[in-house]
């Protein structure tokens, strides 16, 4: 004879059990596929915007018009319909067709350049752009002002009338007298 | 003191033109006009080749005279204002010109041509234009040799509060993309700027000599047509700056099928598929016509007709989208199959793309711009002359003719 506070705790077991396996099926990719859940062609298109056609170059895989593009949405409509994510999606067309399915190289490798160089580019150019800007920055000549192209006179204190320097500055001047 | 970097950037910007006809045509990278690919892309490198090198020999030749006297006063002058505008143009073609490499690049070294897409340039370049068009806001009020600091302030605390202002304005009506708010408070900054430097000197000459406002401005920008020419190609970047956001950041696109009889809501929109006709077209085409009618908030606004070409000969098929085009939006339906009279169905791609007429019609205020600016002066070419003959003169005097 078994024990009613045992036979109790032993069904109480059972049914949390029978609940995890449920919530688990509920909520388990194959659930979704075998719930014949429908995909979107958007959904589709989302994923598909973010790869490209491996045999048409440069051409993302949602707007290609090829049999080989079909079928390989068709493949991201699968993978969706068993539950996987849009990184699974993508690593999966990595793994098969390389990094040149992927609408953005990866930060990997060789691909990382593609992340990195513009920024030492942009970096490097804005220093040396400071850098020359200095070097041919005068010393604080008493006669630097400014002058405004339109031809008015701006009242501020720092400006100064200014001698002509060169030909182009001389043209510009000529030309304000003008107006 | 840019004598030089004018040369420069005609030379380079005209270098850059062969080379992208040589990618094209050589195959080198792939593209939508890879279709003209033949062998004149060896041709276009030997005159590249050429170019560059009768670029280069002429600099040399006339190094003196493209010399000027690079000097500055101020970071904070006019000078200093153009060469930043050079310097992140240059900085914006060098960036698009590294991703339109890399995947040849990529060849080279791992021997798997990597993808570069569309995204990506954006995700770079996107700030460069950003600093441009706040360069473009700010640029006009610099002034040469030096800008004080306090000036530029008194100049631009107002635009800075009226943009921010209307970018609080877009938040009320429900905004949210933070990206899209820091673009439109970028562009509505340089707007206000640029507007001011109409309308300052307006003002002045209205005041001053009782003008008309519109006799006003079209006096100003007749006396200085370079300069106002160039506030117009301004006016027409920052209007196509609109556009590009708008629609790059609020694109609404659906793709589905649908049975005659069905509808499919798409924003505002709605669209009911009417039903497929097919008929024979001029020469050799088969014509697939999809009707459509299109609803917005709920009212009917028109028939669309998407439709499938098939030149039956060569089997080469063309889609040709309905288009309701208005000046806030653009409404685009592309049929993508039509699976026969038998299901009675076909899938349509659907875009709403908002503003997008904005980014043609700051196209052709830049066109009207470029006109202005470039329109000959009468009065400047007096001046051009008087100084060809003085210095004739002065060269004659020099060796005694």
């Amino acid at each position: 004879m078994i024990p009613s506070r045992i036979m109790y705790h032993a069904l109480r077991f059972t049914t949390y059990v029978l609940f995890g396996i449920v919530f688990l099926f509920l909520f388990s990719p194959a659930a979704a596929q075998e719930s014949g859940r429908a995909v979107t062609d958007d959904e589709v298109n989302a994923i598909a915007k973010e790869l490209y056609c491996p045999i048409c170059e440069s051409t993302p895989l949602d707007v290609c018009p090829t049999q080989a593009c079909k079928d390989w949405r068709e493949v991201i409509r699968t993978k969706l319909a068993e539950g996987q994510t849009e990184a699974e999606i993508k690593a999966y067309f990595e793994l098969q067709y390389g990094a040149r399915a992927l609408a953005e190289p990866p930060q990997s490798g060789f691909s990382l350049s593609a992340w990195i160089m513009p920024i030492v580019l942009v970096i490097a150019v804005l220093f040396g752009f400071i850098y020359y800007m200095r070097s041919i920055r005068t010393p604080q000549s008493p006669q630097a002002s400014g002058v405004d192209e339109s031809g008015t006179l701006v009242q501020d204190p720092q400006i100064q009338p200014e001698p002509d320097q060169d030909d182009y500055v001389a043209r510009i001047e000529r030309e304000l007298r003008d107006i | 003191m840019f004598k030089g970097w004018n040369v420069g950037l005609i030379i380079f910007t005209y270098i850059l033109v062969i080379l992208g006809t040589l990618n094209v045509r050589s195959g080198l990278v792939s593209s939508v006009h890879s279709f003209a690919q033949s062998n004149i892309g060896w041709f276009f490198l030997g005159f590249l080749g050429f170019m560059i090198l009768f670029s280069l020999y002429w600099i040399v030749v006339r190094y003196d005279q493209l010399r000027s006297k690079n000097q500055i006063d101020s970071f904070l002058s006019r000078e200093a204002a153009f060469m930043l505008n050079n310097v992140l143009f240059l900085l914006i073609a060098a960036v698009t010109l590294f991703f339109t490499y890399l995947p040849v690049m990529s060849e080279l070294v791992t021997g798997q041509r990597m993808t570069v897409g569309a995204s990506f340039f954006e995700k770079f370049n996107g700030p460069l234009f950003a600093a441009l068009l706040v360069l473009m806001g700010i640029a006009p009020l610099t002034m040469w040799y030096r800008t004080s600091i306090r000036w530029l302030r008194r100049m631009t605390f107002g635009p800075l509060v009226a943009a921010t202002l209307a970018v609080v304005i877009l938040f009320i009506l429900d905004v949210r993309n933070w990206l899209a708010l820091l673009g439109f408070w970028i562009v509505t900054f340089s707007l206000i700027l640029t507007i001011f430097e109409f309308i300052r000197p307006g003002y002045k000459r209205v005041r001053n000599k009782g003008e008309s406002p519109f006799k006003a401005v079209s006096g100003f920008i007749t006396q200085n047509r370079r300069r106002y020419g160039g506030y117009i190609i301004h006016l027409g970047v920052l209007v196509m700056a609109f556009g590009i956001i708008s629609t790059e950041l609020y694109q609404q696109e659906t793709q589905i099928r649908l049975t005659r009889g069905n509808s499919v809501p798409l924003g505002e929109f709605s669209m009911v598929f009417n039903g497929v006709e097919r008929y024979p077209g001029p020469d050799d085409l088969e014509i697939t016509e999809a009707s459509v009618d299109v609803f917005k908030d709920g009212e009917f606004v028109r028939t669309l007709n998407p439709r499938t070409e098939l030149y039956t000969r060569t089997q080469q098929p063309m889609t040709i989208p309905g288009v309701r085009s208005t000046f806030t939006e653009d409404f685009y339906v592309i049929m993508i199959n039509w699976e026969g009279t038998s299901a009675d169905a076909a899938t349509f791609r659907i875009y709403v793309n908002p503003l997008i007429n904005w980014v043609w019609a700051g196209a052709f205020i830049f066109l009207a711009g470029t006109l202005v600016a470039a329109w000959p002066d009468p009065a400047e070419d007096k001046i051009v002359a008087a100084e060809r003959s003085r210095r004739r003169i002065a060269i004659s005097g020099a060796t005694g003719d």
